[in-house]
């Protein structure tokens, strides 16, 4: 059994985000094929519902893109009602990626 | 083989006003799309138009036409833009009084016209068109009222067609910001309306493109990698016949084209990637192929798509209430403890001049203490200033009103080291609200129409 290290996304993942409607968007793309699996593995909706519990007050959708090595996320009920409409400073989730690549994983040691 | 260079130099109302000016000037490029149009902008041009017929487009366009067209004329470069906004035939009034100015002539200018619906709105709902929301179901009935402004999204047929007309220029109001990519390839290389595999290459190309700086090296997660971002270059899409193409960007700029660029700025706004609906096509997004073929040239090939939709999404806005926000900066010791007490100051007195908001309608947000990412970044324990924000919203203007008048006084009656409350009072400002909803396309497709006239 290889070791298992624990780091954050950022590691092994680059991340852009921005909004479609109240909903924000977060593609997760992995910098390597095997890095692509072990998101798809650890990346899970749970795991995302729970990151951004503080932020995202509805459901997470994850759609998988091989082809990118890229995993698409949205988090409804995240920007405090959406586009102008938002009191909030980031209404758009444009941080919303650089947030997701602080979640921590587990990787085999022997990929990093 | 022909290929043809499609840039975009405008990625949002607000991007850099030199960038499509250093895409004329620094390489050769054939079209160059420039997007104005936030989902909200047509209400405030709706506005304009109320106030004077002559309005109602973007006049940072006329900006750039008066610094670039006398470039644009002589090398054939063309323009493709959704800056007409509501009033698509003053702007092109307007840059023929600009070309006028300029002694140039011997060009056309396209508009399509036909996205403005809010005139057709009674009609349309007395038909049974109920437009839904769609994200929160409603109908739009009830709220009719409200509504300023309601303009379907578009296709790249038209502008196309405005092309074969022979137009330079091709002003359009609510095109899709990927039509300005796909109308110039339909036009060039003839692609039939249900070539659904190259017309989806050519939508995913826009897609690319639409964001401006985003595919170059702009908000890259690895920026300390991007070398000169000051100077990014914005992107440029070679585009051969076959729908493959090749992204990248004019010689001695900055920033840097490479797959992990350009793959964040496909899943950049990326819904269902399998369906990514557009009035040409719905494109899949789960079959481009990226190859890095060279320093900042990333090639994107293998592209499918399936028939487009019998809808049109539609984009209308209205207004919901008032909302405003102020800021303090808080600094000294117990910095996040001093703005807490601020924040519960201002609510109070508030409150106790009878002035209260539901819990959803105000926000308190303590900047440089992980408000912007709560739960997710550690706070700083005592940081030696932050920034007090609050805003608020409400349909009674007279109360956001007042709530801005709240902010100030925390300065002298509140505790000490409170500073940076500068520009006055916040006011109430209307909450210009977006409404997406579905159109049958043909109640929009039969009342399209280009124009292309010259100069």
């Amino acid at each position: 059994m290889a070791r298992m290290a624990i780091v954050p996304l950022s590691r092994i993942a680059h991340a852009r985000s921005g909004d479609k409607g109240d909903a924000s968007n977060v593609g997760l793309v992995a910098l390597s094929a095997a890095f692509y699996e072990v998101l798809v593995r650890e990346v899970t909706v749970e795991r995302v519902r729970r990151h951004f519990a503080a932020i995202c007050r509805g459901e997470v959708e994850r759609f998988e893109v091989p082809n990118l090595l890229a995993l698409n996320f949205l988090l409804h009920d995240a920007l405090g009602g959406g586009g102008t409409a938002s009191l909030l400073t980031d209404a758009q989730g444009k941080t919303h990626g650089q947030g997701m690549l602080e979640m921590e994983i587990e990787v085999p040691g022997e990929l990093l | 083989m022909k290929t043809v260079r499609i840039a975009n130099g405008q990625g949002f109302w607000g991007d850099s006003v030199d960038a499509p000016l250093h895409l004329i000037e620094g390489g050769p490029i054939d079209y160059l799309g420039m997007d104005y149009l936030a989902e909200v902008t047509l209400s405030i041009m709706m506005r304009q138009k109320l106030r004077n017929p002559a309005a109602g487009y973007a006049t940072d366009f006329i900006d750039f036409i008066r610094r670039a067209l006398p470039q644009l004329v002589e090398k054939r470069i063309r323009v493709v833009t959704n800056a007409g906004g509501l009033n698509p035939k003053a702007c092109r009034a307007k840059i023929f009084e600009v070309a006028r100015e300029l002694g140039l002539q011997g060009f056309k200018v396209g508009v399509v016209e036909g996205d403005d619906l809010l005139g057709r709105l009674p009609d349309l709902l007395g038909r049974g068109h109920e437009l839904r929301n769609m994200d929160s179901g409603e109908p739009l009935a009830p709220r009719v009222s409200q509504v300023t402004s309601a303009n379907a999204y578009i296709g790249a047929r038209p502008v196309a067609e405005a092309l074969d007309g022979g137009a330079l220029i091709v002003l359009c109001g609510r095109v899709t910001d990927t039509a300005l990519a796909l109308g110039p390839l339909v036009h060039e290389f003839g692609w039939a309306e249900d070539d659904w595999d190259r017309l989806a290459a050519g939508t995913i190309c826009g897609h690319i493109l639409e964001c401006g700086a985003q595919a170059t090296g702009g908000n890259f997660t690895r920026w300390w990698e991007v070398p000169e971002l000051w100077k990014v270059g914005y992107p440029i899409a070679e585009v051969e016949a076959s729908g493959d193409f090749v992204v990248t960007k004019h010689p001695a700029t900055g920033g840097m084209v490479t797959v992990d660029t350009v793959s964040e700025q496909l899943v950049y706004e990326m819904g269902d990637p399998k369906s990514y609906i557009t009035p040409d096509v719905t494109a899949d997004f789960t079959s481009i192929r990226l190859t890095q073929e060279g320093a900042d040239r990333v090639r994107v090939s293998g592209i499918t798509g399936r028939a487009k939709t019998p809808f049109l999404k539609i984009s209308a806005s209205y207004l919901d209430g008032y909302k405003a926000a102020g800021q303090v900066t808080v600094s000294g010791p117990r910095a996040i403890e001093k703005a807490r007490l601020a924040a519960e100051i201002v609510w109070k007195r508030l409150e106790r001049a009878g002035v209260t908001f539901a819990e959803d309608d105000r926000v308190t947000e303590l900047l440089g203490v992980s408000a912007v990412l709560p739960g997710i970044l550690a706070a700083p324990s005592n940081p030696p200033e932050v920034v007090l924000r609050l805003a608020v919203r409400d349909g009674d203007r007279a109360k956001v009103d007042r709530f801005g008048k709240e902010i100030a006084p925390l300065v002298t009656a509140g505790p000490p080291g409170v500073t940076g409350f500068a520009g006055g009072r916040p006011k109430g400002q209307e909450v210009v609200a977006y409404w997406p909803a579905l159109l049958a396309r043909e109640e929009i497709e039969r009342t399209l129409e280009v124009s292309v006239e010259a100069i």
